[in-house]
């Protein structure tokens, strides 16, 4: 039962424009329209689609010999669906022959797992919702931005509901073991991982089109023996970005080729199969644990977060950008919510890295900016816009609402005052609530929930995090015809913690 | 080897960047085992002797009743009339002579004709005519000394290295630290832009100081590109006795701008991009260090634009003041509209102070912790400079990296450079 584990990241940033100090407070244009539009067009035209037509084909003529995974990033998606949404259309037809499984990660691909907010779980919701949507699946296994991942990384993914998680094989962390067997993490051994084989991942994602390369050129043939070399060694991972496919490496490299030949050239000379992330984590044994107490990434030679983190302007960046999570927690604006999810991916840290003042073509290749320190002055301008923006939105919305109060006093002093204080649970966002229900004992909102009609409960639950969610209604289903005053009581409480928090009721 | 060097001015007697570079270039190349014999037209005789046999041009004594000597005079006066730059040498005496040597051999022999002329050093009124004196001194110095190869910086200095390289058949190079371009944009000095094309054609080697210059060289000079190379200046350690700190007395943060107030330092636009900056942030001061031509014009702009409270202008800085004018400094902008390389920002950055340089400079070139705009886009001057005002961790990373940056620019390096140009001409 060898497997190869074929996995894709599909990822593009909205690229920011040229945006100055003197834009700030007067426009809220951040993203290059232009860039963004012409950038994925083109990868979609050499890339995805030619590719998609490419596995699609594969997978009719093996069947279930050949399967294949990706995590398509919520900001790449769209991106699709405004510049290329037959792109996605090829997708679904790939989602469609069963042998395909989509990844979750987060929405904005973005380095919320690094931050002690619930922002990272926000962001997974978002995406697994997208994922459901679009694929009609809800994902079980799980891929961090770039790779990243720590027990802590861990421990969150698991309480999520996701058993396997992709990330690095990084030397430092594996020293004499090798990548191709499936892993547990040692701090939550129910969490399995598997591991990249950077070395077959680098030979097709960097190496295969470099004529200075000993190996040069690599063909379906010489790549299938070196998998059969792993004598004994049961798991194979090829984690490699798609546009490796017609972008980094052109068409005339002859990499489709190479693709096309691949799993012929694998079935004949091994005994290897083609598997998902979830189904090899299903039908294989964990070999061991390993221990990650440091980040690892799939990044430059490192293998760590340096590449998005760790200099000056990323740590201020970064910081100053989190820095808004408890103010956006009380927003509820369309436009403010999508930026606040793009300015949060990780590439605009990535721009800012001044490693490659040393050495870095990598960076410098994807980098839109001449120095890190461009990077840095125009995504400062654009956020210190955006924090105005956030902050007056909040301004006007906490005024807003004891003007409410007082005309409700107004034209109601009615008895049941405090029902409609309660109710205002209702009224919360998404992200408001979230919060609340940090102060909120779950099981006194349960108690408080009794009574309430299905169509307000239904809206209501909607707003709520998946697995809070459940947790909310095996303890609506377990109460017994609670007391009117019990009931009350709770909503009392409830009601007096919400006007504490927001001071606005 | 041994160098034959012609320079205008020599530390601590300097007037602007030559005299430095000059002095650094020296002693590198005394690192990299090259004697330098320095002529300037004045010594003050406190002049640094570590690197160089100084020479003084006005102790260089012209005995014109030697029989070579006069054959100088054949060349230099068929230089100067060829060229029909320099009508004379000496204010009378150089007529006299042409006539003289051209009448004949024998008057001029027998009139008893020893002088020594004295040079200002300065870049006078009467800088032409010092020029083709010190020429004539060149020739001179040159028949009287052991050397390799001769090296003449800038302009002034070109008729001289001629002058030398004919008298002694020595190889010459000649160092374009500036041209006529980057001085009056437009607005050539005829006679200027002359002398240095002669120079730049009559030498075996041309280095530039930038590969802007070098391209300015080939392009408006109609130079062979294969004789001209690009040798990036570089810049001396100091060791300063005591690090004094410089305390601020104002709350606000300043942004300077120090060079010449002139066309090719592109002033205006460091107007402009204050203006922008002070619009948007008022915790801010401008400070404008020197003088030039164009300083009235500045000065009634500033007025104009309502900012002369916040807007300073402190005259030329020399020397402790320079330093201290970088240590209150919390930004440095160059916008010059063309600079050949442009020593400042080096020297900011040596202080901690984070630069922003018009990419129209040659250290461009060379440095990467440096923000670069086009000299005109005033908008992405004023966003620089606004940043650098604002976002903190940006002024700490330039902090971190600029001065060890800096402190890789050695003239030991450059220096090896320039070796291996004197190689290709001259095989010791």
């Amino acid at each position: 039962m060898r497997s190869i584990c074929l996995h894709f990241q599909i990822h593009q940033p909205f690229r920011l424009r040229t945006y100055r100090f003197f834009d700030i407070g007067s426009s809220h244009e951040y993203y290059d329209d232009y860039q963004n539009r012409s950038i994925t067009k083109r990868v979609a035209e050499r890339c995805y689609l030619p590719m998609n037509r490419l596995l699609l084909g594969l997978i009719k003529e093996y069947g279930a010999d050949f399967k294949v995974s990706f995590s398509i990033s919520g900001v790449a998606i769209d991106h699709l669906r405004i510049y290329a949404p037959e792109v996605i259309e090829s997708f679904k037809t790939l989602a469609k022959t069963g042998n395909v499984e989509f990844l979750a990660e987060t929405y904005a691909h973005s380095l919320a797992s690094l931050n002690d907010t619930e922002e990272f779980k926000d962001q997974v919701d978002k995406h697994v919702q997208l994922m459901e949507e679009l694929f009609g699946k809800h994902p079980t296994a799980f891929r961090n931005t770039e790779m990243i991942y720590s027990d802590e990384i861990g421990k969150k993914v698991l309480e999520m509901g996701f058993h396997v998680m992709l990330t690095e094989g990084a030397k430092h962390i594996l020293g004499w073991k090798s990548p191709n067997f499936l892993y547990c993490s040692a701090a939550n051994p129910k969490l399995k991982l598997l591991l990249r084989n950077f070395q077959l991942s680098d030979d097709i994602g960097f190496r295969y089109s470099n004529q200075n390369w000993n190996e040069w050129p690599l063909t379906a043939e010489k790549f299938a023996k070196w998998i059969n070399t792993y004598q004994n060694q049961n798991v194979v991972n090829i984690f490699i970005d798609y546009e490796t496919f017609g972008e980094h490496q052109w068409k005339e490299s002859g990499i489709f080729d190479f693709m096309k030949a691949l799993p012929k050239q694998v079935f004949a000379k091994t005994d290897f199969k083609f598997r998902t992330p979830s189904e090899i984590a299903e039908i294989n044994q964990t070999i061991s644990a390993i221990s990650v107490p440091e980040p690892i990434s799939w990044a430059d030679e490192e293998r760590d977060l340096t590449a998005w983190l760790g200099n000056e302007m990323q740590d201020e960046a970064f910081d100053n950008l989190y820095n808004l999570n408890d103010k956006i927690q009380r927003c509820n604006d369309p436009d403010i919510m999508q930026d606040w999810l793009y300015l949060q991916t990780s590439d605009h840290f990535y721009y800012m890295c001044t490693k490659w003042f040393s050495d870095g073509t990598v960076h410098k290749y994807f980098n839109p900016y001449s120095s890190p320190y461009e990077a840095f002055i125009n995504y400062m301008n654009i956020l210190s816009d955006f924090t105005i923006r956030v902050e007056e939105y909040i301004q006007q919305n906490s005024e807003e609402v004891p003007e409410q109060k007082v005309e409700g006093k107004e034209y109601s002093l009615l008895e049941p005052q405090r029902e409609t204080d309660f109710d205002l649970i209702f009224t919360l966002s998404k992200k408001e609530l979230k919060k609340a229900l940090e102060k909120i004992d779950i099981k006194e909102l349960a108690y408080s929930l009794y009574d309430k009609t299905e169509d307000i409960l239904i809206d209501f639950k909607r707003k709520l995090p998946l697995t809070y969610k459940t947790q909310l209604e095996k303890l609506v289903s377990e109460i017994k015809r609670p007391r009117k005053t019990t009931i009350e009581g709770y909503r009392k409480k409830i009601t007096s913690k919400l006007q504490s928090y927001f001071n606005l009721f | 080897m041994r160098v034959l060097m012609f320079g205008w001015e020599f530390p601590p007697h300097i007037t602007g960047g030559l005299g430095t570079a000059c002095f650094g270039m020296t002693k590198g190349l005394l690192k990299n085992g090259v004697e330098v014999l320095f002529v300037v037209p004045k010594a003050y005789g406190d002049e640094s002797q570590e690197a160089v046999r100084l020479i003084n041009a006005s102790d260089v004594s012209i005995d014109i009743r030697k029989r070579e000597n006069l054959e100088f005079w054949k060349k230099i006066t068929y230089l100067e009339v060829n060229s029909n730059l320099v009508p004379y040498v000496g204010p009378e005496a150089f007529e006299n002579l042409v006539e003289t040597v051209e009448l004949n051999e024998t008057i001029s022999e027998s009139s008893i004709f020893s002088t020594q002329y004295s040079f200002s050093g300065k870049y006078g009124s009467n800088l032409i005519e010092e020029v083709s004196r010190y020429a004539l001194v060149g020739a001179q110095i040159a028949s009287e000394s052991q050397f390799d190869l001769i090296h003449a910086h800038d302009w002034l200095t070109y008729p001289a290295g001629i002058a030398a390289k004919k008298a002694s058949g020595k190889p010459l190079v000649v160092h374009i630290h500036a041209t006529e371009f980057d001085r009056s944009g437009e607005n050539v000095n005829q006679q200027v832009y002359d002398i240095e094309r002669k120079g730049m054609e009559a030498a075996d080697r041309v280095i530039a100081v930038s590969n802007l210059t070098r391209n300015i060289v080939i392009e408006r000079y109609g130079i062979n590109p294969s004789k001209v190379f690009t040798v990036h200046n570089a810049v001396e350690p100091v060791f300063r006795e005591d690090d004094h700190v410089y305390e601020k007395q104002v709350r606000e943060k300043i942004v300077t701008f120090l060079g010449r107030v002139t066309f090719q330092k592109g002033p205006e636009y460091f107007i402009e991009a204050a203006y922008k900056v002070y619009q948007r942030d008022k915790n801010v001061r401008f400070v404008m260090a020197g003088t030039g031509d164009l300083l009235e014009k500045m000065i009634r702009r500033v007025a104009r634009l309502h900012m002369s409270s916040r807007f300073h202008f402190t005259g030329f800085l020399r020397g402790e003041n320079v330093d201290r004018m970088f240590g209150l400094s919390d930004v440095y902008v160059m916008p010059s509209v063309s600079e050949p390389f442009g020593i400042s920002p080096l020297e900011a950055m040596r202080s901690n102070v984070p630069v922003v340089i018009s990419k129209q400079s040659g250290v461009a070139e060379v440095l990467q912790h440096a923000l670069k705009v086009d000299f005109w886009d005033v908008d992405a001057m004023a966003d620089a400079i606004f940043a650098l005002l604002n976002y903190k961790s940006l002024s700490t990373t330039f902090s971190k990296y600029g001065a060890s940056e800096v402190e890789n620019l050695k003239w030991e390096n450059a220096a090896k450079n320039i070796k291996s140009v004197y190689k290709q001409i001259c095989h010791d």
